[in-house]
């Protein structure tokens, strides 16, 4: 079964990623978790994000295109990357999860892929 | 053989097997609302077949063929076999199967019990799949309407389906906090009928429960803390039913139930054996003080006191500590119990256990917000009984 892990992450943490005090202690931790979903061979597909500063939101009212400055909504957390894995079930998920660095820092949420549809 | 003896075999199965069936049956699809639909039709039809058949040499294996017949042709939408399931015969592999999956049970109680299911579900959730107590028994118990109840219920075995919770044991790091899981939702249908005034039988459910638990689980010490704490509560209800509300340390000891409170101190001694306490050892090991009463005539408050302290340490919540300042109280230090009080949470000053020491200790000290407090007490106490009890207590009669 797919499920897809949604990471989020707080602006402390995507601050880190560019500080150079802790960039390497950053993505050391993402790299470590990386490679051990990819040597248990769970990895179906899955990206980092850039930042929420970066991020623009559009919605079509009444056929008009609205674009805007900023994430959807201006949260604590904001997705940093996701994850597609295949394992058996969702207690096996959740221990992935739990090993990324944003758990410790942020939350991970956990959500089964649909099935194609037939 | 006639048909009551086949219908009483019938019931007898569902009661000791029923969980246990479901549990297998669910285990490979994670189809809960299937499962039960599957076995509701193989005691239907067991009791079609067996009054004219005779009971078959194996029951169990009789209803699981038939409900697994029965799960596989609505899983294919295949109504073509349902004509054969008339001829059904035990397989060889069920009786088998039996043998080998006798801890299913108990990864369906983890299952309700999981931390991806809502908590208020897990409790009623346990009841109807693993004892297959009906939804509005369990809706009356836990006071909520049918309707709550079954949308609570549906929508938890919908995350179990949907989400593929895991059938099966948790690993050894993750045992001690899932199990804590389990006995909480034990203790939570328990809990929901403690004083057995709805006279659903939720209290000897939730015993039974714990049995069950206890026969998968031999060497868990905290589940016979579970089951002792219980018996230790249950076997006071001739004593504190009735017209009138009595308190604990005024309930007549004569009254209590020997038999359970005996069972209960041997499984108290058995469990401290494994030198693993816990919340549940420690909180039947509270009740226990409370029963070496009826033999010493007097209430140790000095193991009390220390059990209760002992117990924040476990599980650290607002009823410890308010349970732990009237101990205190009892033991002459009223404001001593009401500095205790002061110290909870804002969120608890409605709590209504601390509302009625609160009263208590300011009787105690003679202190004139006596009044006042006496009356908020009773303001928040919704039980009848209890506030007749307390109008008398505080003179207000």
């Amino acid at each position: 079964m797919q499920y897809m892990l949604m990471l989020n992450e707080t602006a402390a943490e995507f601050a880190r990623r560019t500080d150079p005090e802790e960039t390497q202690a950053y993505w050391g931790g993402w790299n470590a978790f990386i490679g051990a979903m990819a040597q248990a061979g769970v990895i179906v597909k899955g990206d980092g994000l850039q930042g929420p500063m970066l991020a623009t939101t559009v919605r079509v009212v009444d056929g008009k295109r609205h674009v805007q400055d900023g994430p959807f909504a201006d949260t604590k957390e904001q997705l940093g990357g996701y994850f597609v894995i295949e394992v058996p079930d969702l207690d096996a998920a959740l221990d992935w999860a739990a090993q990324a660095p944003c758990a410790l820092a942020g939350s991970v949420e956990v959500r089964p892929v649909l099935p194609p549809m037939s | 053989m006639g048909a009551p003896s086949a219908r009483h075999v019938a019931e007898r199965t569902a009661r000791l097997s029923f969980g246990r069936l479901l549990a297998i049956l669910a285990a490979g699809t994670h189809d809960l609302p299937l499962a039960e639909e599957a076995l509701a039709e193989a005691f239907a039809r067991a009791l079609e077949v067996w009054p004219r058949q005779g009971v078959p040499g194996h029951p169990e294996g009789w209803l699981l063929s038939v409900a697994r017949n029965r799960v596989s042709n609505l899983h294919r939408h295949d109504r073509t076999r349902a004509a054969a399931t008339e001829e059904l015969i035990l397989r060889a592999e069920e009786r088998a199967d039996l043998a080998v999956q006798a801890d299913e049970r108990l990864a369906l109680m983890f299952v309700c019990a999981h931390p991806a299911i809502d908590p208020a579900a897990r409790a009623p959730l346990m009841l109807q799949t693993v004892l297959g107590l009906d939804a509005a028994r369990i809706a009356a118990a836990f006071l909520v309407p049918p309707s709550t109840m079954g949308q609570r219920l549906v929508r938890a075995k919908a995350r179990i389906k949907e989400l593929r919770l895991r059938f099966a044991l948790p690993d050894a790091d993750d045992l001690p906090d899932r199990l804590a899981d389990v006995l909480e939702a034990i203790y939570g249908a328990f809990g929901a009928d403690w004083d057995g005034s709805a006279g659903l039988g939720l209290p000897e459910e939730a015993i039974h429960l714990a049995r069950v638990l206890m026969g998968l689980m031999p060497q868990a010490p905290e589940v016979k803390g579970l089951l002792a704490l219980m018996l230790y509560v249950h076997a006071r209800r001739a004593a504190r039913d009735g017209q009138v509300f009595v308190p604990l340390s005024e309930q007549d000891a004569a009254l209590w139930d020997r038999d359970q409170v005996i069972e209960a101190e041997g499984l108290l001694t058995q469990a401290a054996r494994a030198g693993q306490f816990g919340r549940f050892q420690c909180e039947a090991a509270i009740q226990s003080v409370h029963a070496q009463r009826a033999i010493t005539g007097q209430l140790n408050l000095a193991a009390l006191d220390t059990l209760h302290e002992l117990l924040l340490r476990f599980h650290p919540t607002v009823g410890g500590k308010v349970a732990h300042a009237a101990v205190r109280r009892l033991q002459g230090d009223a404001a001593g119990a009401l500095a205790m009080l002061e110290a909870l949470p804002d969120a608890a000053r409605t709590y209504q256990p601390a509302l009625v020491l609160r009263a208590h200790c300011l009787r105690d000290l003679g202190a004139a917000e006596f009044s006042g407090a006496a009356e908020a007490a009773l303001a928040v106490t919704t039980d009848a009984r209890l506030k007749s009890h307390l109008r008398r207590e505080f003179g207000l009669a």
